[in-house]
């Protein structure tokens, strides 16, 4: 399987008549775009604006960030079973805005959205302040279940996404990106005498808006099962999730997985890396046992030495990441895990809510509970009453200068356990 | 700017005596006395020992309370920056001593403070994560290699400079977490740290596995018919609008509810205010995370004596362990004096 990024890079956005590509700059036509959104019965209210590195900007609350992607060769299209056809997708020729992305935002769903700061210490935890956001606020019709809200919410980020990127199709390219991935046979013969290698990739589906969708489908109704690296950059993962923000895996980050990045920058050097196997977060201990060890069996049917494994969230799917490890361990298979901390504000307790002795290699995207101080920005985008109410924050955290102080959950991709940040953590 | 530090120290290293010495009151004296002597020439000009504070061992250890409020109210006068402590060595109580001061100072005054011991002092274990404990020999022979760290880490601490690991700092290690911006991504960390192990090549986690206490379940119930059954959640179930604005995640408080004459939680009633979960169904009925309506048909029909009238709620999404503890031990408290013999826990 081989699969082309052609990367249109964007750093300037403005309004036009045209939605275009040039020089680095992105047009949106805002009526056509608008229109286009305004087609879903289940929203009452659609409006787009902008928001760029280094303004005086806060969005809150944004549920998902999603880059813009649209396939120029190939099969299948971008997000397949929510925008385009179910075919297989990953090969071909895709085309990136980057340095662009679509931030959803509005009151969604409760409790379970986050911030992005454009400027400022807030500015420093969350990725997306780096990129030039083209933000939707949503407004859902009377009465309407969150669950339909949530879907809607989900597909207007994912049209936006497609829809500027179909519109730059033929637009210079700044650079091209080739991954290719052999089939088993090929895979299993090449790179002698490197070890073996997948990456373990576990996504949120808990259930109630706690849930990922692959090809469409709900991944807690799946067997985990194996996937191409380049399906995932073509949009194969989806997030429809309403959970912590600072370690939820919006659907950006799928898209630009850093794991699936670094792997092919060791893959013929240090190891020969043979895919993704890709399972879920259920609820019961059943679907954990079941999972875990229809994961692990995965691994040795491929015969691996080693699996990177990535949790998403944290608490309940603690028990997940456990017993993928020792599992693993257990069958000779070595792990290293990329998880992130619950010690609370202080920092002083157990950061994980389960442990084990075979869990040896692990890094850390940083403590979810500790508390960062947001100052006033000159605009706000979306609801900031709702900092009092969402994860990370408590009653009083807005105060009435617009000075938010949360933990820093309440940060979108803040502790990223994709790895997608800097951030960190260590003992004193 | 110089500045200003006070420093305490026992009736041994005051050159008052020895153990027949160690229950003299504390005083304060102004300037350094003792070993504040090396300690400020550590310092050099940039800051200044403004006052020593001597105390006997015994008289802290058994007024513990009195003697730091005695010892605050001094300190207060001189308006002190920072406040060091020791070093302590192996003397155990002179370590406790250190070690309170030290607490006491950092929650009532707010400022840095640093103490010195040996890693085996009983005060460290007591003290390590309420302030950073510099590790010393376990005699007076280590003063020459104790001080400076003592004074590079305070002076640190005063400039709002990053300190650095145990290791580099040479403290003992407080077992706090403490978030940083690494050079590489997360994500990058993570295939280094793979790559390694693959290979095995030596490499440091990020994170040691938790150790936890395993509370062992009691005995069950045997006497049904004369129970008093409590109810306890941590699935945020409250009335509605939260009144006590219990957090959706990281919950810094739990709420008491009286339920006298309830007889089914209503959605016009009560909600949940829980983050860690969808909370539709919930809110559609709250019985479904706390099942009050059930427990009183069955208090109706006698299986249980009573179902006791208050319900005691909390978030246990994002929760630290030190939090949960201290509202379990809170809440087991109330209900033991309130002649609960039986509790049920509904988590979500």
């Amino acid at each position: 399987m081989k699969l082309e990024l052609h990367r249109v890079k964007i750093h300037k956005l403005a309004w036009g008549k045209e939605t275009s590509a040039r020089d680095g700059l992105l047009t949106v036509n805002k009526e056509e775009l608008l229109t286009m959104l305004r087609k879903d019965e289940r929203l009452a209210k659609v409006d787009l604006d902008f928001a760029s590195p280094g303004e005086s900007v806060r969005i809150l609350p944004v549920k998902d960030v999603v880059e813009p992607r649209y396939k120029m060769e190939g099969p299948g299209g971008v997000f397949p079973g929510m925008v385009s056809d179910v075919e297989t997708v990953g090969e071909g020729k895709t085309l990136v805005l980057s340095g662009a992305a679509v931030v959803t935002t509005g009151k969604i769903v409760r409790f379970q959205e986050g911030i992005i700061d454009m400027k400022g210490p807030g500015a420093e935890y969350t990725p997306f302040s780096r990129t030039c956001n083209i933000v939707v606020i949503l407004e859902n019709t009377e009465d309407l279940d969150k669950h339909d809200y949530e879907t809607a919410c989900r597909m207007a980020g994912l049209k936006t996404a497609a829809y500027l990127a179909r519109k730059c199709l033929g637009a210079a390219v700044d650079s091209v990106e080739t991954y290719e991935t052999p089939n088993l046979k090929d895979a299993m013969a090449a790179h002698e005498g490197l070890p073996k290698v997948a990456y373990l990739y576990m996504l949120q589906s808990q259930g109630l808006l706690h849930d990922t969708y692959l090809y469409g489908v709900d991944v807690k109704k799946i067997l985990p099962t194996l996937l191409n690296p380049t399906e995932v950059m073509d949009g194969a993962i989806v997030s429809g999730n309403c959970v912590s923000a600072c370690d939820k895996n919006n659907t950006y980050s799928h898209q630009n997985n850093p794991i699936i990045h670094q792997m092919f920058k060791r893959h013929g050097k240090d190891f020969n890396f043979l895919g993704c196997i890709v399972t879920n977060e259920n609820v019961t201990l059943a679907d954990k046992k079941r999972c875990s060890s229809y994961s692990i069996n995965l691994a040795k049917t491929l015969g691996v030495d080693g699996l990177l494994i990535s949790e998403e969230g944290f608490g309940n799917p603690d028990a997940d990441l456990i017993m993928n490890c020792w599992k693993a361990e257990r069958a000779g298979i070595k792990t290293t895990l990329l998880t992130d901390e619950y010690a609370g504000q202080d920092g002083a307790s157990q950061s994980l809510a389960d442990s084990t002795p075979e869990g040896d290699a692990c890094v850390t995207a940083g403590n979810a509970n500790e508390v960062v101080v947001l100052p006033p920005m000159d605009k706000v985008i979306g609801v900031p009453e709702e900092a009092n109410v969402i994860a990370g924050g408590w009653q009083g955290s807005l105060a009435e200068d617009g000075t938010i102080t949360v933990e820093l959950q309440a940060i979108l991709g803040a502790t990223s356990e994709l790895g997608f940040t800097k951030l960190g953590c260590y003992t004193i | 700017m110089t500045y200003r530090i006070i420093h305490y120290i026992n009736q041994f290293y005051a050159g008052i005596g020895g153990e027949e010495k160690a229950d003299i009151t504390p005083e304060i004296r102004e300037g350094v006395v003792g070993p504040g002597m090396a300690l400020q020439a550590a310092l050099r000009d940039e800051a200044e020992i403004v006052a020593t504070v001597i105390c006997g061992d015994s008289y802290f250890a058994s007024n513990l309370e009195k003697a730091s409020e005695e010892i605050i109210e001094m300190m207060k006068k001189y308006s002190p920056d920072a406040v060091v402590a020791g070093p302590a060595f192996n003397a155990g109580r002179y370590g406790t001593a250190s070690g309170g001061i030290c607490e006491a100072v950092s929650k009532q005054l707010g400022i840095p403070v640093v103490s010195a011991m040996y890693p085996e002092n009983p005060g460290v274990d007591l003290y390590k994560r309420s302030c950073y404990i510099v590790e010393t020999t376990d005699s007076a022979a280590g003063m020459r290699k104790a001080i400076p760290a003592m004074a590079a880490l305070v002076l640190k601490l005063l400039k709002g400079e990053p300190v650095g690991s145990p290791s580099e700092e040479g403290y003992i290690e407080r077992g706090i977490r403490k978030n940083k911006f690494y050079e590489k991504l997360a994500a990058e960390r993570a295939v280094d740290m793979f790559t390694a192990k693959l290979h095995g090549r030596p490499f440091v986690t990020e994170y040691p596995m938790p150790v936890f206490d395993r509370v062992e379940p009691n005995p069950p119930v045997t006497d049904m018919k004369n129970a008093v059954i409590g109810l306890v959640t941590s699935g945020g179930i409250c009335p509605g609008g939260n009144p006590d604005h219990i957090e959706a995640s990281s919950a810094s408080k739990f709420g008491e509810y009286d339920i006298t004459g309830i007889k089914d939680l209503v959605c016009t009633e009560y909600c949940t205010a829980h983050g860690g979960y969808d909370a539709t169904y919930a809110d559609q009925d709250p019985d479904r995370v706390l099942p009050v309506d059930v427990l009183r048909d069955m208090e109706k029909e006698g299986v249980f004596k009573k179902l006791h009238n208050k319900f005691y709620s909390t978030v246990g999404n994002g929760t630290s362990v030190a939090s949960s503890k201290r509202f379990g031990a809170e809440i087991a408290r109330r209900m033991i004096s309130d002649g609960v013999t039986a509790v049920i826990l509904t988590s979500t």
